[in-house]
């Protein structure tokens, strides 16, 4: 399988080390259609390739530049032409979501991968109950789609907290970690789906938020990373356990793959 | 307008209180309103008061010399302000300041000292809620130290 | 239909009516010390004569007092280096003038191969990558073109190495499927022939292009003994009955901290094992940055780099991955593929440089089940 050649269309900086680029087909060859929740591998020419989960219909990327091929990516300008290979993994279960309540809880850089989950929702909002979106980061700037979350916090129909880690006198929004802003969320546990995202730690204690709420482990969704080069179930190194993180997650439902996670250095 | 008794009942850390304790913590309480900046409390005094906010955000800081006020926690309707009254030296550790307008109910702390050490079921009570408040903030501050959104997580 | 025999001679006849249709032979022959799997030119470049002893961390050759061309085991390479080659250019790219990029699969077809001396559990070894290049949802081109191009020619074997326990894992000695043709070698008193079953219409035709006659009652029997001796000569065995549920529920069993100690993460069982599969790819350009090349390499989940992801490695001890390596061997391979993705060749067990041995530590773990002795516990508090 090998990169089909996209170009950057827009590129807009979010934080000091993330970037959302935009990308179009260059020569008319196209990847499949994207879901929410899943992949591409996103080639940088002699560089390398990094899995990048999609963060917005048809095909943006928010991407972190935080190794070599990454920071390539984050440096390409507009009309850049970048190899994309996808889609891959599983994707939210928006479909299965629908005549519930849905809580998107994210931390960090993990807004990305379910912001297309939140376009959805609005895009549909009849079909589902009420819609929150939780969503903590390390500080004010490293907040991503600011303008974005005002938007979504604009309407009426869609309850949007934010919390950061860490602010100066400035910040007149919350302070504290994110998992406080579980408690008093306004979603019925028994009848809600959560989709969680960002680093494992706060999945992890994320999910405990929930639960104390009383939401089954089968409706709550996470998504999992770990070290990919094929993204085809071919090369061994997305395990977790029997799991082949680029085939069968990176969403998954949490009842699977707790007891997996509970192992150290599995 | 709503009683001090009625304001109470809504309170979560005293929630589910019989009414003879409800009376007695009635008795040190009163409404008290802040207004945009207004100091709630402040560092290293004597912590004789407590609140419990009603609406409104409280940021919760410390000044730090070249850095200036910065935020430890912001606290909203439903949580509870100060519990340095409740255990000695009973000295403030941080500023507490509002952010816009901020409704609540304040407390007499060292009134509602004296009355747990003459009525010692009161004061387990009090001691079990405000224990599960401080595990609660506990919890939260050691998963923010993780620093789990950094760079590289941790470092 | 009876079973065919042909002689010494006729598998000279073999090599050069496999050559004629197109085929590279590839097979068993004296390298470096050991039996290496190369690429052959005549029946001569064989082992003939030669037989290897195995144990823990100890591979030597040895001189038979016969002439027999297959009588040794396993060598420390396996047929996954020609269906699965350890190196191997995936694709190349330029950047066009127009700044496009311009990506080039290479479909360099790979030689025809026709292996000879393939043992019942490499054949299984084969069958399991085939699960997993194959048949695991996605389809590796390059090995799907090599293996439909192989021609097999198994062996059977007459001794087994005391590393061997194909026995306990249901793989062999006798080749039973996946072949075009399999031999077994008879070399006594009455001369030196080889017993031929037929496993496919293509090995029939090239059966029916040699010299070939009925096999001799005494022949067959001195074929059946052979594997025979084969079997019963296994010392070694893995007691596979629930071993996917027995390793699951003991990932934290302190076994793995004790073979930690030992273990070098060398990964040199990785690169002998004929079903290991990790890969990765590197992505290079040429000096001027023109052109760029990816290549699919091994890769073993032995190092560090397997489970890297932002800042560490998930598995950053040695425990995590030595218990990484084993139990996706004997256990998650199960729920993958559907198999276990061991074929109890050995070879890891002699290659390791301590002397770690697979069907040891299994049996350890079996020996000290942790759930089942906390039921035995809670067994014991109730009387």
């Amino acid at each position: 399988m090998v990169p089909i050649p996209y170009r950057v269309v827009r590129r807009r900086r979010e934080t000091h080390d993330s970037w959302t680029l935009e990308l179009e087909p260059h020569d008319g060859a196209s990847v499949q259609p994207f879901a929410p929740g899943q992949f591409a591998m996103l080639y940088a020419f002699g560089k390398g390739e990094v899995p990048i989960s999609v963060s917005a219909l048809p095909l943006v990327h928010t991407i972190r530049a935080v190794g070599v091929v990454s920071t390539a990516l984050c440096d390409a300008r507009k009309g850049d032409v970048l190899g994309v290979r996808g889609p891959f993994g599983t994707a939210w279960p928006v479909e299965a979501a629908e005549g519930a309540d849905v809580a998107v809880l994210t931390g960090g850089i993990g807004l990305a991968p379910l912001r297309p989950v939140v376009h959805h929702l609005l895009a549909n909002r009849e079909r589902y109950g009420r819609v929150v979106v939780l969503y903590g980061g390390r500080s004010p700037a490293e907040l991503l789609y600011t303008a974005e979350l005002e938007r979504w916090r604009g309407r009426f129909d869609v309850q949007v907290e934010v919390a950061v880690d860490q602010a100066g006198a400035d910040w007149r929004g919350r302070v504290g970690v994110v998992t406080t802003l579980v408690p008093r969320a306004d979603f019925d546990p028994a009848h809600t789906v959560a989709m969680i995202c960002g680093p494992e730690v706060m999945m992890r204690f994320a999910v405990a938020a929930l639960q104390d709420r009383g939401v089954p482990a089968e409706a709550i969704h996470v998504s999992l990373e770990r070290s990919m080069k094929c993204a085809i179930r071919l090369c061994g190194h997305c395990q977790l356990g029997p799991e082949f993180i680029c085939h069968d997650g990176p969403v998954f439902p949490w009842d699977r793959v707790e007891p997996l996670l509970r192992v150290r250095e599995l | 307008m709503q009683t001090i008794d009625e304001l109470l009942g809504e309170i979560d850390v005293f929630r589910g209180l019989g009414d003879e304790h409800l009376d007695l913590i009635a008795g040190c309480a009163q409404n008290r309103v802040f207004g945009e900046g207004e100091p709630l409390l402040s560092e290293n005094e004597q912590a004789n008061t407590f609140f419990a906010i009603r609406h409104g955000t409280v940021a919760l800081e410390t000044y730090v010399p070249q850095r200036g006020a910065v935020m430890i926690e912001t606290l909203h309707g439903g949580d509870v302000l100060g519990w340095s009254w409740l255990f000695p030296p009973y000295r403030t550790m941080f500023d507490a300041r509002a952010l816009g307008v901020v409704r609540t109910v304040a407390f007499d702390g060292a009134c509602l000292r004296e009355k747990c050490e003459q009525d010692p079921q009161l004061g387990y009570v009090l001691m079990k809620r405000f224990a599960e408040v401080m595990v609660e903030r506990l919890q939260a501050t050691r998963l923010r130290l993780l620093d789990v959104y950094g760079q590289v997580p941790g470092r | 239909m009876a079973q065919a025999a042909i002689d010494r001679a006729g598998l000279d006849d073999l090599f050069g009516v496999l050559v004629r249709r197109g085929y590279t032979l590839v097979g068993p022959t004296v390298r470096d010390r050991a039996i290496m799997l190369e690429e052959l030119d005549s029946t001569a470049e064989l082992p003939a004569g030669w037989t290897d002893v195995q144990e823990g961390g100890t591979y030597r050759l040895a001189r038979r007092d016969d002439d027999a061309l297959f009588g040794h085991n396993a060598g420390p390479n396996s047929w996954k280096s020609f269906l699965f080659p350890s190196e191997l250019r995936i694709w190349t790219a330029r950047q066009s003038a127009d700044g496009g990029l311009e990506v080039t699969e290479d479909d360099t077809p790979a030689p025809r191969y026709a292996f000879i001396g393939v043992r019942s559990c490499d054949l299984h070894a084969i069958d399991v990558q085939d699960k997993v290049f194959l048949d695991g949802g996605y389809v590796d081109q390059d090995y799907r073109r090599r293996r439909e191009g192989a021609f097999i020619v198994a062996v059977n074997c007459g001794q087994a190495a005391a590393t061997c326990f194909c026995v306990s894992m249901d793989t062999g000695p006798k080749a039973t499927s996946g072949y075009d043709l399999a031999l077994t070698e008879v070399l006594d008193d009455g001369g030196h022939s080889f017993v031929v079953e037929v496993g496919s219409e293509r090995g029939a035709e090239v059966l029916a292009e040699l010299t070939h006659r009925e096999a001799a009652a005494a022949e067959l029997r001195a074929a059946e003994r052979a594997i025979e001796n084969a079997a019963t000569g296994q010392t070694r065995s893995i007691d596979t009955d629930g071993i996917k549920d027995l390793l699951y529920r003991n990932r934290e069993h302190p076994r793995w901290d004790d073979v930690a100690d030992r273990c070098l993460t060398c990964g040199n069982c990785t690169m002998v094992c004929p079903t290991c599969f990790c890969h990765t790819v590197e992505d290079v350009t040429d000096l001027a940055g023109e052109e760029a090349e990816r290549t699919r390499l091994w890769d073993s989940c032995f190092t560090l780099d397997h489970s890297y992801i932002h800042g560490g490695s998930v598995h950053g001890s040695t425990k995590a991955r030595y218990r990484q390596w084993m139990t996706h061997k004997l256990a998650t391979w199960i729920d993958q593929f559907g198999t276990s993705g061991c074929v109890g060749c050995g070879r890891c067990i002699a290659w390791c440089p301590v002397a770690i041995d697979i069907t040891e530590e299994a049996a350890a773990i079996r020996a000290t089940d942790l759930v089942a002795e906390a039921e035995r516990n809670t067994h014991a508090d109730d009387r």
